[in-house]
């Protein structure tokens, strides 16, 4: 076999090496599969899921997930199966508990604060209408410039 | 007085940026911490028996996830060294995703600070400890339970601040 043969009989192999987990499902388990690789986060390049790392603990989690549907487990089951090992970091979408309620409701606090503060400072300026003395020196002051 | 609400605000802000900028995003608490060490089944480096978790109850001990790849844990070999030349420290090593031979010139080269190996070739063990990169270090009690886990090198500071109280030592 020529060198290029052999590097692109390689570079195939690792291309379908990367597909396998993918290939062996059928259709209803590969779209839990792509659904669940989504909501997990990967611990190595933390601002990815597991679907989009190329990180190698990225890969065998993808692994785990696969074998697990193939074993038959719920979705809820490998969920736990994963924040049971790296904690509720690995879940893009984080369980409802008093840790973590400052994250839930703080938006909505945040937002209703921030309404508060637009009505308030909304009705200041309502009723900020020029006084009586101001009046009189608006007059006079128009009064200057268009005789 | 009427720019107290926004000052407020603005104070809080900073204070959730400050706390925000002291943490390390890469340390991410493990839920293991409390718990027992997670069962598992691994051959020893040089291949001539098996090592349980069972087989580590009884003292506490030091469990140091590394690899001959691992570029930080030769930072914190020179420590793990001292650590292992005192009688009070046990400290057991799993060679994490590597190979006998890499695994056994590193050691020979430079030093082997571990009472006892495993070989996690597969990383599977790892992945029920929670292991996401190495070195990875977890104190273990007499009881077999995890009471700490330090993420990364352990440096001389970690050992005396978080390690060698929970493991019972001076530091």
């Amino acid at each position: 076999m020529t060198r290029m043969g052999l590097s692109a009989a390689m570079i195939a192999g690792l291309w379908m090496g990367a597909m396998t987990s993918a290939w062996a499902l059928e259709p209803e388990q590969q779209a839990r599969y792509q659904s669940l690789v989504h909501q997990l986060r990967c611990l190595v390049c933390q601002n990815q899921s597991i679907a989009e790392s190329n990180a190698d603990l990225a890969n065998d989690l993808r692994e785990q997930v696969r074998t697990q549907i193939e074993a038959g487990r719920s979705d809820q089951e490998i969920l736990d199966y994963m924040s049971d090992r790296y904690g509720d970091f690995v879940l893009y979408k984080p369980p409802l508990e008093r840790k973590t309620i400052v994250l839930w409701v703080g938006p909505f606090l945040i937002l209703l604060l921030a309404a508060f503060i637009a009505w308030r400072s909304g009705r200041r300026t309502a009723k900020s209408e020029p006084s009586a003395p101001d009046q009189e020196r608006l007059r006079r002051l128009l009064e200057r410039e268009n005789p | 007085m009427r720019y107290l609400i926004p000052i407020a605000l603005v104070i809080v802000l900073v204070g959730f940026l400050a706390v925000g900028l002291k943490l390390d995003p890469r340390k991410v608490p493990s839920p293991l911490v409390g718990k027992p060490m997670p069962a598992f089944s691994l051959p020893s480096l040089d291949g001539s028996r098996t090592i349980d978790d069972a087989a580590l109850r009884g003292r506490p001990l030091l469990i140091n996830y590394w690899a001959s790849w691992c570029r930080p844990c030769l930072e914190e070999h020179p420590l793990m060294m001292q650590l292992a030349a005192r009688s009070d420290v046990n400290i057991v090593g799993i060679n994490y995703k590597d190979s006998r031979a890499d695994a056994q010139r590193w050691l020979a080269r430079h030093g082997n600070p571990f009472g006892e190996i495993a070989q996690d070739v597969e990383g599977a063990a790892g992945l029920d400890w929670g292991v996401y990169g190495v070195p990875e270090t977890f104190v273990i009690d007499a009881g077999g339970s995890i009471v700490y886990k330090q993420i990364g090198p352990m440096t001389v500071h970690d050992w005396q601040t978080e390690v060698a109280p929970r493991l019972g030592v001076r530091p």
